[in-house]
C-alpha cells in the first residue's frame, strides 16, 4: 500500500466559500476552505452543528454552487460546471448517504437502488441484477420487495448505502450516516463504509458529531468550526490499532442475508484475500 | 433519463396518489367530454344541413339558360357577357358539351310546360315537368307514396301532394294549409291521367330551305298563338294537338321543384318520355325561325355537379361557353359562415370546462411538489438532472391530459348519443324522422386526445419548472 499522502487527490477545494444571506446578515457557512483529500482516502468532517461541515460537503457533492473559490474534482472545477455536467458528475462519481436514509418511500427496495441506474441511463435488462447484487452486498437480499417503512433503520441506511454505491462512484458523501441509529447499528453502518473503501479504493468523506466512531474509521479528521477548518489531523496508525477489529466483530454476518442485524466486519473478512489484505495495511500505512 | 424510465416512473407517481390524480384526470375528461359533446353537436347539426341541402338538389344544380332573350336578339344581358350576336343557341350539341365539362353529373334539359290533364273526365290546368332518373334522389321523394318512375321512357307521372289534393276534390283547410299523405291519396295509385299536349312536327316542305344553325339578322315577330293554334301549319312546322294516357305511380308531400319558386310542377313525368314526345315548347318557338333541323333546343338546362364546391368552376366554365347560369351558392356560403361561428361559439363553451380541468392540473402537481419536495431533492442528490425532474412532472401532465382526453372521448360520445337518442324520441312525437343530429368524426377524437394532452402538458409548465428549480439542498434539508 501507499503512502495515502503521495496519492492523487481525488477532490479539492481551494479557498471555497459558501455565504448564505438570511435577511439583513450573511452567514458563512463554509468561509475559505482548502482541502485536499486523497483518492482512496477515508476523511471525517467533525464539528459542532453549525460548523459549516454539512455545507461543506454540498459543495463536495455538486449539490450547491459555492459563493466564491473552487472545487476541483478530475482537474474540473464544479464551481464551472453547468446544472447538467453537476448533475452527470452526481450521478456517475458521487454516492451520498444521509442521517435520514432518504430512501423513497413509496418504492420498494429494489426499486430505490434501481433509481441511480435510470438517471444514469444503465441497460434496463441489467439493471435488477446490478440492484440486488448491490443490495445482497449490504446484507439485504431477503428485503428485496419491502418498502422502506417495513425496515429497521440500520436496514435503511445499509439499503441507502447500496444505492450510492451501485454506479459505482469514486466518491462516497456521508452526512452523519450513523446520527439516527444506535451505536451498534452505527458501526455496522461504518463497517460498510469502510468496507467500499477498502475494497473499492473508494474516497470517503463523512461528516460526523461522533468523534469516537471517527476516530476509529477515518484516517485523517477534520475539524471545522465557524466555516473555517481548525484541525486537520491524520490518525496515527497506533491509537487506530484495534481499528480494524470493532468491539462487534465474532458476531458474524447473517450468512443468508435476510437481513437479521449483521456484523459487517466479520463478513468483510470473508469476503476474499483482497479485503483481508487491504484492511489491515490501510491501517498502518497513514 | 430514457423516456420507457419517464413514463414508468410518472405512472408510479400517478399510482401513490391515486384518488387525487384520478380526480384530476376526471376534471379533464369532463372538460373534454363537454367539447366533444358541444363540437360533435355542431358538426352533427351541419352536416345535417349539408345533407338536407345536398339532397334538395338545391346546391348542387346550376341553372344554364341562353344568353339570347325570348323577347329579341339585341337585348344585352346583365353582367358582362359576350354581346348576344356571339351568344348560342341552348342545344342539344351544347347540352352535351355542358355534360362532358369537368365535374359535371348530368345536364338535363329542363322541360316544364302548363297543359291540361284530364282526370275521370275532369280537366285540370297545370305546370308539368320531366324529372331525369337522378332526381330519384332527391329527399322530395325519401317520402313518396308508391314509388319513383320504373324507366326514364315510362308513361308514368308523379303528383305532387296539392295536385292529388285538387284531383280527389280536397281542399284544405285553412288552418291546417299542409297536405298529408293518406289513404286518399293513396287510392289514386295505379290510377289512370289523360295528358293533353301539342306535339311539334317539322313541316316537311320547309326541311330543304335549312340554313345552318345561325341567327338571321331580323326575326319575324314570333307568333304567339302558335303552341295552342292546333293544326295550323306555321312558317315551316306544325303542331299537333295529342294526348297520352299515364299512369299516376307516386304522390310526394314535398317540393321537388322548389327551386322555382311559384312556378314550380305539379306533375312530374320521366324526362326522356317527355323527351320523345316533341311537345312544343316556348323555347321552341323562339328558335323556330332559325333551325328547323331535329336538334332539340332547351329554353334551360339543370346542370348536377359532383358536389356544392365544384358550383362556382362550373359556373365559370359554363359562362365561358357562352351561357346564363344561375345557382344557390351564395346561400351555401351564408350557411357554412353560420356554422363555422355555431362550431365556435359550442367550441368556447366547450373549452370553459376544460380550462378549469387545466387548473386542476396546475393545482395538482403544485401540491405534488410540496409532497414530493423531499423526493426531488433525493433525486437530485442521486442524479437527476434539473431536466429529469421537469420531464418527470411534464410526463405527469401529460400522462393525466392522455387519460383524462381517452375518458372524455368516451364520455363526450356518450353524452352525444343521449342527446341525440333523447332528440329522436322527441321527433318521433312529433311525427318527424329521426336525425342523426350530432356525429364524432374521427379527427375530432384524434384531436380532442391531442388537445387535451397539449392543455395538461402545458398546465404542466409551470410545476415543472418550479419542481426543476428545487434546491436539492433546501429540499434534502432535515425538517
Amino acid at each position: 500500500m501507499t503512502d495515502k499522502s503521495t496519492r492523487p487527490s481525488a477532490i479539492r477545494t481551494e479557498a471555497v466559500q459558501r455565504h448564505f444571506r438570511m435577511g439583513e446578515t450573511t452567514i458563512c457557512a463554509v468561509d475559505g476552505i482548502s482541502l485536499d483529500v486523497a483518492a482512496g482516502g477515508f476523511v471525517a468532517l467533525l464539528g459542532s452543528s453549525g460548523s459549516g461541515k454539512s455545507s461543506l460537503l454540498n459543495l463536495l457533492a455538486g449539490l450547491d454552487r459555492p459563493t466564491a473559490g473552487a472545487v476541483i474534482v478530475d482537474g474540473r472545477n464544479l464551481a464551472e460546471m453547468s446544472g447538467e455536467e453537476l448533475s452527470r458528475y452526481r450521478r456517475h462519481s458521487v454516492g451520498m448517504v444521509f442521517q435520514a436514509f432518504n430512501l423513497i418511500s413509496t418504492m420498494t427496495l429494489l426499486e430505490n437502488v434501481e433509481l441511480p441506474m435510470r438517471f444514469a441511463e444503465m441497460e434496463r435488462s441489467r439493471r435488477p441484477e446490478l440492484a440486488r447484487e448491490a443490495l445482497e452486498r449490504v446484507g439485504l437480499g431477503a428485503r428485496l420487495a419491502h418498502r422502506p417503512s417495513q425496515l429497521s433503520g440500520g436496514e435503511q441506511q445499509r439499503a441507502a448505502i447500496a444505492r450510492a454505491l451501485v454506479n459505482r462512484p469514486s466518491l462516497l458523501l456521508a452526512d452523519e450516516p450513523t446520527g439516527n441509529l444506535d451505536s451498534r447499528t452505527g458501526s455496522e453502518i461504518l463497517d460498510l463504509l469502510h468496507e467500499s473503501n477498502a475494497q473499492f479504493g473508494m474516497t470517503v468523506v463523512m461528516v460526523t458529531h461522533e468523534q469516537a466512531l471517527a476516530e476509529r474509521y477515518a484516517e485523517r479528521l477534520i475539524f471545522l468550526a465557524d466555516g473555517k477548518v481548525v484541525a486537520d489531523q491524520p490518525i496515527v496508525p497506533t491509537s487506530r490499532g484495534g481499528k480494524g477489529i470493532p468491539p462487534v466483530l465474532g458476531h458474524g454476518q447473517d450468512p443468508d442475508g435476510s437481513g437479521q442485524v449483521g456484523h459487517a466486519t466479520h463478513g468483510t473478512a470473508e469476503r476474499g484475500p483482497q479485503s483481508e489484505s487491504a484492511v489491515p495495511p490501510g491501517k498502518v500505512t497513514s | 433519463m430514457k423516456a420507457g424510465d419517464l413514463v414508468e416512473l410518472a405512472a408510479r407517481n400517478l399510482r401513490e396518489s391515486v384518488l387525487r390524480n384520478s380526480l384530476t384526470t376526471l376534471g379533464i375528461g369532463v372538460g373534454v367530454a363537454s367539447l366533444v359533446a358541444m363540437l360533435s353537436l355542431g358538426i352533427g347539426l351541419q352536416q345535417l344541413a349539408n345533407r338536407r341541402l345536398e339532397r334538395s338538389g338545391l346546391f348542387d344544380t346550376i341553372v344554364v339558360t341562353s344568353r339570347r332573350s325570348l323577347r329579341g336578339f339585341d337585348r344585352r344581358p346583365p353582367g358582362n357577357g359576350p354581346p348576344p350576336a356571339e351568344s348560342r343557341s341552348l342545344d342539344e350539341n351544347a347540352r352535351v358539351e355542358i355534360a362532358r365539362l369537368p365535374n359535371v353529373l348530368e345536364a338535363t334539359p329542363d322541360i316544364r310546360f302548363v297543359t291540361e290533364l284530364h282526370y275521370q273526365g275532369k280537366p285540370q290546368l297545370t305546370m308539368v315537368a320531366g324529372l331525369p332518373p337522378s332526381a330519384g334522389e332527391k329527399d322530395a321523394f325519401e317520402n313518396i307514396q308508391g314509388h319513383f318512375f320504373s324507366s326514364d321512357t315510362a308513361d308514368e307521372a308523379i303528383l305532387q301532394i296539392q295536385f292529388a289534393d285538387d284531383l280527389l276534390g280536397i281542399h284544405p283547410e285553412p288552418g291546417n294549409p299542409s297536405s298529408k299523405l293518406n289513404a286518399n291519396t293513396q287510392a289514386l295509385i295505379g290510377k289512370e291521367i289523360t295528358l293533353s299536349y301539342a306535339e311539334r312536327m317539322p313541316a316537311p316542305q320547309t326541311s330543304e330551305d335549312k340554313t345552318p344553325a345561325e341567327k338571321r339578322p331580323s326575326p319575324p315577330e314570333t307568333p304567339p298563338a302558335a303552341a295552342s293554334g292546333a293544326g295550323e301549319p306555321a312558317a315551316s312546322f306544325s303542331v299537333v294537338p295529342r294526348e297520352r294516357k299515364l299512369r299516376i305511380v307516386g304522390i310526394t308531400d314535398q317540393d321537388p321543384d322548389g327551386i322555382r319558386g311559384a312556378s314550380g310542377a305539379r306533375v312530374f313525368l320521366p324526362l326522356q318520355m317527355v323527351e320523345n314526345l316533341h311537345i312544343m315548347l316556348p323555347s321552341g318557338m323562339r328558335e323556330s325561325e332559325a333551325n328547323f333541323s331535329n336538334v332539340p333546343t332547351y329554353l334551360s338546362l339543370s346542370v348536377r355537379v359532383k358536389s356544392p364546391n365544384d358550383v362556382e368552376s362550373v359556373q365559370d366554365a359554363v359562362k365561358k361557353l357562352g351561357f346564363n347560369t344561375f345557382s344557390v351558392l351564395d346561400a351555401t356560403r351564408n350557411l357554412r359562415r353560420f356554422f363555422a361561428v355555431l362550431d365556435l361559439f359550442l367550441g368556447i363553451f366547450g373549452s370553459l370546462a376544460l380550462t378549469v380541468a387545466a387548473l386542476g392540473i396546475v393545482n395538482t402537481l403544485v401540491m405534488a411538489i410540496l409532497e414530493r419536495r423531499r423526493e426531488i431533492g433525493i433525486m437530485k442528490a442521486i442524479g437527476a438532472s434539473d431536466g429529469d425532474v421537469k420531464k418527470l412532472f411534464f410526463a405527469e401532465a401529460a400522462f393525466m391530459g392522455l387519460v383524462g382526453g381517452i375518458l372524455g372521448v368516451a364520455l363526450g360520445w356518450s353524452i352525444g348519443r343521449v342527446i341525440n337518442i333523447g332528440t329522436n324520441i322527441y321527433l318521433r312525437r312529433q311525427d318527424l324522422p329521426a336525425e342523426n343530429l350530432w356525429s364524432v368524426p374521427w379527427w375530432l377524437v384524434v384531436g380532442a386526445i391531442v388537445f387535451a394532452v397539449l392543455v395538461s402538458m402545458i398546465s404542466g409548465l409551470y410545476p415543472a419548472a418550479r419542481a426543476a428549480r428545487l434546491d436539492p439542498v433546501q429540499a434534502l434539508r432535515y425538517e
